[in-house]
């Protein structure tokens, strides 16, 4: 049977993988055309292109995946002719091609409005890869830009633009954003934190015309008003793409759509359409998921079964729009004749929850959660499933009041086993439980390779991860954080066990008390722990360091390494300086300036990392540890020395810090800074553990982060002198070292440390447990073990001899290809 | 797109089949429970030395996901009885018995039959 699918989208791609998964490759003559010039891409993920993901990150499956499934993909060439009697297509290019059954996976594309001017230079629909690349090449030259639409879409739109640096605008013609997720209330939280990010927004505005001269230079609204802006993506909807069956003689609905039934047949014979190009009982499918489900549909049809059917679909979602969660989920809205409406606001916060209730009060028609949507999964699951609700049902969204454990939702335990888990993939929870106890799964990895679960949005992760737990602890396995398949301990018994027994080494470690032959998650976790009781030499064990330990610089793109010498405080001599460039120029090293205040030089072959290093130590620097779960640097201000506003000397007292706890290893790697006065300018409250002066002496502040998940540093102790501030950084670090898991940064592991900022504040302040004294003392330990590890090996003939590429050759490595950019080399891309 | 090309040029080498045993260097020149990258005329080769299991592999240097020449410097280990390596980009790791992905989809790797003769590693090349 010959099966030719137009369209090479996400469904259009889905179809192929479910129908190869189903069948094997082979079983069928496939064949896709797509017209983009590339195989099918993530569109859900679309606005990750402009964080950083390149077109490949994208790709659903690599062009050789289809090869390797027997699949013929021809990108680049449109359908423009159906001959439903002869059974035949034809492309644009002229290419005729046969077939026996037709997928239609045309999609659809942006709507836009009729506003005159929108045929203007800097006008740009959101919706391609091709979109995106026009998007921000024109970006750069401009300033100010617009998005016209407020929904789904249009907020994606406009975080691409914010995050391209520019100032962002958002139009609505509705009186409010997301109008058809939100009400009003969701909508205006959602608006004010929208605002506070530096977007402005705009609601009610008819555009009536897109002015300028060949180039957009502004909006004029049908009110009178008008706004200066230099481009505008227009995001206003989506139209199916129903050209080709229209002009084949396909019904289609008086609104666009190809029209289908529940099987997902068209008007015409073996021809059926799937995805957003699909009109199905008036409703069009703007998700991919219900188009997934569409092509199962169809899969089902094609084997000959043909029960299944396609009955509509949950359009309840769930996003972090621009770092805000937003869901809606069942009926958002409802009639106030059926159902009685629960509203949490808080307006200082930013959150908005909504639950929409029967009147008998038992079961749960749908609701909208802005600003915090973590018991969205939940509450999703008690809709589908008609759950009866606990007897007072405001408490789903309250969530636990006065410290007691767990709030009104009930777990995944409660769900029945046909509980949708993974609606990408419909997967349902009884699917979930019989992978993992068929196939003896114990870890989410191996679930997400079984059932393809958490692999479309990831929004089920977290269910799927306590599934697995339950699961696990019902079949009377120990659910213990232990640290891998060869340790059945946790990090912190492991700890223990190496310090009591005086264990050195990790063979000895895995004889006593593990199996097997270890692997990549204990090597390291072990490393760690010897480091941060013994603080050996790290290269003594170097092949049970990872990558960056073992060759103590950062390994890069292409298999070069970044060398970081430390620059305690920021504070750096001329000559130093010079010396760095110097250095810099001989070895022809890419230099740029990190966040912590040094100089990062990049493209170091391995064997030149002695060289060089032994010209750095010759100049009087040492290891900045960049490459270690250690502490990095300790930022600074230049503090009461040079500025008006100091009350305290900064600089001085980072460089104390960073010279007590330089080399310190740790569960993850540790970040401090020290600001001269109030305003911060050393950012001292997003660090592991940060110090800023006050008018009496100093603020502690512990387990800030930046990074994905950024967290303020919440206050330890006010107004203490330094003597006592370093006594509670001792106590507080080796406390975290101790008691952390593997990997764990300190503002997670505060998270999840029982009792909280009170909790920790009693054990290093109030010393609770009466072992601050011991842990200044392990601290002390540590700290007179230190000594540059650069140093070492530049002393070491032996350990030098570790640096080389070829264990048989002195040559480089061949593979190592730069090209130039902005005067200094780069590695070449990836997968060139 | 020479790396691509040599991992065509890698292919997975039965011991019955072997013609060329090449001697690539002493055993004490190896790390202990840790790989080292051997060439063999245009080909590099990650050759890692079990020393707790008096075990040796060997398999291409080139990680398949992001098309690194890498492996040799990844961290050895087991999953179970199979024999892995991980690779340091992203932590993909390969069977170092089949060369198939263990954690991942990814394409499988190479793999060569090493023996050791005189104190000395030699990898085996059908050609």
């Amino acid at each position: 049977m010959r099966i030719i699918i137009v369209g090479n989208g996400m469904v259009g791609y889905k179809f192929c993988e479910k129908i190869v998964a189903k069948f094997g490759p082979g079983k069928f003559d496939i064949v896709v055309y797509g017209e983009e010039p590339r195989p099918a891409y993530d569109r859900v993920h679309l606005s990750e292109y402009f964080s950083g993901s390149t077109a490949d990150d994208l790709l659903m499956a690599p062009a050789s995946w289809y090869q390797e499934n027997q699949i013929k993909l021809v990108t680049g060439e449109m359908v423009t002719e159906i001959d439903a009697e002869k059974k035949t297509i034809q492309t644009h290019k002229g290419t005729t091609d046969s077939y026996d059954k037709l997928i239609l996976a045309t999609g659809s594309s942006p709507f836009v409005p009729p506003v005159p001017g929108v045929d203007k230079d800097g006008v740009f629909v959101y919706r391609t890869i091709e979109d995106l690349n026009d998007i921000i090449n024109y970006g750069e030259k401009i300033k100010k830009a617009a998005v016209m639409g407020g929904g789904l879409l249009g907020l994606e739109a406009a975080k691409a633009l914010l995050d391209m640096g520019l100032e962002t605008h958002v139009i609505e013609f509705a009186p409010r954003l997301m109008p058809r997720q939100l009400d009003e209330a969701g909508s205006s939280i959602l608006k004010s934190k929208l605002e506070s990010l530096g977007i402005k927004i705009h609601t009610q505005k008819n555009t009536s015309e897109i002015a300028g001269n060949g180039k957009v230079t502004a909006l004029s609204y049908a009110d009178g008003s008008e706004l200066d802006i230099e481009m505008l993506v227009i995001s206003a909807g989506i139209r199916p793409r129903d050209e080709v069956a229209q002009k084949s003689g396909i019904e289609i609905g008086p609104r666009g759509g190809i029209v289908v039934d529940n099987y997902m047949k068209t008007s015409l014979n073996d021809i059926f359409a799937i995805g957003e190009c699909a009109l199905h009982d008036n409703m069009i499918y703007g998700l991919v998921a219900p188009g997934y489900e569409m092509a199962e549909v169809v899969i089902d049809q094609i084997a000959g079964e043909g029960t299944r059917e396609f009955t509509g679909f949950d359009m309840s979602t769930k996003l972090k729009l621009i770092g805000v969660d937003v869901a809606s989920f069942g009926d958002p809205f409802t009639d106030p004749e059926i159902s009685h409406t629960i509203v949490l606001e808080d307006k200082i916060k930013g959150i908005y929850k909504r639950i929409n209730v029967t009147r008998d009060g038992k079961n749960l028609l749908g609701g909208i959660l802005v600003g915090e949507a973590s018991e969205y999964n939940m509450l999703l699951q008690m809709v589908q499933n008609s759950m009866v609700l606990p007897p007072n049902p405001e408490d789903l969204i309250l969530g636990a009041r006065g410290g007691g454990e767990g709030g009104a939702l009930g777990g995944v335990e409660s769900l029945p086993d046909e509980a949708q888990i993974c609606s990408c993939e419909n997967i349902s929870k009884g699917d979930i439980v019989k992978c993992i106890t068929e196939e003896e799964i114990t870890d989410i990895g191996q679930i997400k390779k079984s059932t393809k679960a958490c692999t479309g949005c990831g929004g089920c992760t977290p269910l799927v991860a306590d599934l697995l737990k339950l699961t696990l602890e019902a079949q009377g396995k120990v659910v213990k954080k232990t640290l891998c398949e060869h340790f059945d301990y946790t990090r912190q018994e492991l700890f223990d066990l190496i310090k009591i027994n005086n264990i050195q080494s990790y063979d000895k470690l895995l004889d006593k008390h593990g199996k097997g032959d270890g692997c990549e998650i204990c090597k390291p976790a072990a490393a760690s722990m010897f480091a941060s009781i013994w603080n050996e030499m790290i290269l003594k064990q170097d092949t049970i360091q990872d990558t960056n330990d073992r060759f103590l610089a950062n390994i890069q793109r292409g298999g070069t390494y970044s060398v970081i010498p430390r620059i305690p405080g920021g504070e750096i001599t001329p000559d130093k300086l010079i010396a760095i460039g110097r250095i810099a120029k001989k070895y022809d090293l890419y230099t740029k300036i990190t966040g912590g205040q040094r100089i990062d030089l990049l493209g170091a072959r391995v064997e030149q990392l002695p060289e060089i290093w032994e010209e750095l130590v010759a100049e009087g620097f040492e290891s900045g540890h960049a490459y270690g779960k250690a502490l990095r640097t300790v930022k600074s201000c230049v503090g009461s020395t040079w500025c008006r506003y100091g009350v305290q000397d900064s600089v001085t007292f980072s460089l104390e810090i960073e010279n007590r706890y330089k080399g310190l290893r740790s569960p993850h790697k540790l970040k401090s800074a020290v600001s001269g006065c109030i305003r911060e300018c050393a950012e001292a409250q997003s660090k592991d553990f940060g110090i800023i002066a006050t008018e009496k002496g100093w603020n502690l502040y512990v387990c800030g982060n930046g990074g994905a998940r950024p967290q303020h540093a919440q206050l330890l102790a006010a107004d203490i002198d330094k003597e006592t501030c370093v006594k509670y950084i001792d106590r507080f670090l080796m406390y975290y070292i101790k008691t952390a898991e593997p990997l764990q940064r300190t503002a997670t592991w505060l998270n999840k440390l029982e009792g909280g900022l009170d909790y920790l504040k009693e054990v290093v302040v109030h010393d609770s447990l009466g072992i601050g004294e011991q842990l200044e003392q392990d601290m002390q330990l540590l700290i007179d073990k230190y000594e540059c590890e650069w140093k070492k090996v530049v002393e070491s003939p032996e350990l030098r001899k570790k640096f080389k590429h070829f264990i048989n050759s002195d040559e480089q490595d061949p593979a190592l290809k730069f090209e130039s950019s902005r005067e200094q080399k780069v590695p070449v891309d990836w997968n060139k | 797109m020479e790396e691509i090309i040599a991992l065509k040029e890698h292919m997975v080498e039965e011991a019955g089949n072997i013609k060329t045993w090449f001697k690539a260097a002493a055993v004490e020149d190896f790390p202990e429970n840790g790989g080292a990258c051997v060439k063999y005329k245009d080909l590099q080769i990650a050759v890692f030395n079990f020393t707790r299991k008096k075990e040796w592999y060997a398999c291409q240097n080139l990680c398949p996901h992001k098309m690194q020449m890498i492996l040799s410097r990844g961290m050895i280990g087991t999953q179970g009885e199979e024999p892995k390596v991980a690779c340091p980009y992203h932590k993909r790791t390969f069977s170092l018995k089949s060369g198939e992905c263990l954690n991942a989809e990814e394409h499988k790797i190479a793999t060569f039959p090493v023996k050791i003769e005189d104190g000395y590693v030699y990898i085996g090349f059908s050609k």
